[in-house]
């Protein structure tokens, strides 16, 4: 589905991320765990082909998506992202929520019928008039996220979704990406929550000091740490 | 104090009375501010766009020349548009010196630098976040900059809202291109200016509460418009 092949990042003169090879089939959910500052977020913004490496390739479907904005933006209208802080646009609920099926000139009986699913799965039935900037922070995460589901993407990343957020908007939103998962949805996320990967991930990738250092099933990578670096951090966070 | 009292009641007096002379100044003067006002926002918006989201040499140069020129005095722009249409001037063939025109002109590059200059500061007041988003959900880069452009609305408006006050409340370009000609080029500005100077305290204190309510009015227009702007 996606892939990315040596892929270096630079900010403000420091390597963020170095070679990192990552390969996402098709209907599979990857995680993407690491420290604070690891290089998840940059990694899953140079997947979302918000930002370009520094060096290596991106590719979608066996495309190159590194440069050409044609192939990106077309790669683009096939997945979505749900950012740490959900950013409404300061319209209502409805209007957010419809925005990525209005770009895309599908007609109005369609959206409205599709908004009013997406705000069902995500509980906000009757929030469709309010002003999306009154919205709590979990209930701005949940239209974030039917925004992002509504416009019926085949890649979806998440990039610390759930973080800061009340366990019970928590659960809901990873019962969501969990029934995407099982509808064959493709789910790349990065979280610094190691149970929640536990649950969701059918593969996890450690991240640290910008390295993909072990890519592996779940239990390999908690069971078998590749290295000390991984076993150090799987128990710190485990300690929590 | 009583000179005042007794203006101001025949000032309110006047305006009651809907007299026709205070009736023709004043909707010549909206007339005019409010067509500098329509040019000067097709031009500046799109103006402000571009520089907002194009990076350039010179980008902050542009930007702090542009901030220099919200102060320029009316009477500099005054002469400028002056020396332009004289019969002399480059555009003196097309006779538009002393006619309202000529004040549209004016008023235009006048309030043009502020607009240009406070569409910029309002694009920029829009997170990058919200362009992540719109990139993010698929969105062109046109579709991009006009939800950029959706998300700063309250701010654009305001630009051009104070665009339009300067437009109204400025004298200098008023005078000097208009001429201050009865029943053709007098505006409400050049009007109390002369009426003053003649004595005629009354009829300028009418036209000067008519200036302040116009500016009223419009600012709780824009409060109540922005307040529900979000729908």
């Amino acid at each position: 589905m996606i892939e990315a092949r040596g892929v270096w990042a630079r900010r403000g003169g420091a390597e963020i991320l170095k070679d990192v090879f990552l390969k996402v089939s098709k209907g599979e959910t990857l995680a993407i765990i690491g420290p604070t500052g690891s290089g998840k977020t940059t990694l899953i913004r140079i997947l979302d082909l918000l930002d370009p490496p520094d060096k290596g390739l991106v590719f979608f479907e066996g495309v190159d998506v590194t440069e050409d904005d044609k192939a990106k933006f077309e790669a683009r209208r096939r997945m979505a992202m749900v950012f740490q802080k959900p950013s409404m646009f300061n319209v209502s609920v409805e209007k957010n929520v419809s925005y990525g099926l209005k770009i895309r000139g599908v007609s109005s009986s369609t959206i409205q019928d599709r908004v009013r699913a997406a705000l069902r799965d995500v509980g906000l039935i009757g929030y469709e008039n309010r002003r999306a900037f009154s919205l709590s922070g979990g209930e701005a995460q949940r239209v974030a996220l039917a925004r992002a589901l509504v416009t019926e993407p085949e890649l979806l990343l998440l990039d610390e979704a759930t973080a800061n957020l009340d366990p019970r908007t928590a659960e809901t939103i990873e019962d969501m990406i969990r029934k995407a998962g099982e509808g064959g949805l493709t789910v790349v996320m990065a979280t610094h929550d190691l149970d929640q990967a536990r649950r969701l991930a059918n593969r996890i990738g450690v991240v640290i000091g910008g390295e993909l250092v072990q890519l592996g099933a779940p239990e390999e990578v908690f069971e078998s740490p590749r290295s000390e670096e991984v076993a150090r951090f799987i128990r710190a966070r485990s300690c929590w | 104090m009583d000179e005042i009292a007794t203006g101001l009641v025949r000032a309110i007096e006047l305006i009651l009375a809907i007299d026709p002379t205070v009736v023709e100044i004043t909707a010549r003067s909206l007339a005019i501010a409010v067509t500098s006002t329509v040019i000067a926002t097709l031009l500046t918006v799109p103006l402000g766009g571009l520089i907002h989201f194009h990076n350039f040499r010179g980008k902050r140069a542009a930007v702090n020349i542009i901030q220099t020129l919200y102060s320029l005095p009316t009477v500099t722009v005054g002469l400028l548009v002056f020396l332009l249409l004289s019969r002399s001037g480059p555009l003196g063939n097309l006779g538009l010196l002393f006619t309202p025109g000529g004040m549209v002109i004016g008023q235009t590059i006048l309030i043009a630098p502020i607009m240009t200059g406070l569409t910029i500061a309002a694009l920029s007041g829009v997170g990058p976040q919200v362009r992540d988003s719109a990139i993010s959900l698929g969105a062109t880069k046109v579709q991009a900059i006009f939800t950029i452009m959706r998300e700063a609305r309250a701010a654009m408006l305001a630009a051009v809202l104070l665009g339009f006050g300067r437009a109204l409340s400025e004298v200098g370009v008023a005078m000097m291109i208009g001429g201050n000609i009865r029943g053709y080029t007098r505006v409400l500005t050049t009007a109390i200016a002369l009426e003053t100077s003649r004595g005629d305290i009354e009829f300028s204190m009418a036209l000067g509460i008519i200036l302040v309510s116009i500016s009223l009015i419009v600012n709780l227009l824009v409060n109540r418009v922005q307040g529900n702007w979000w729908a």
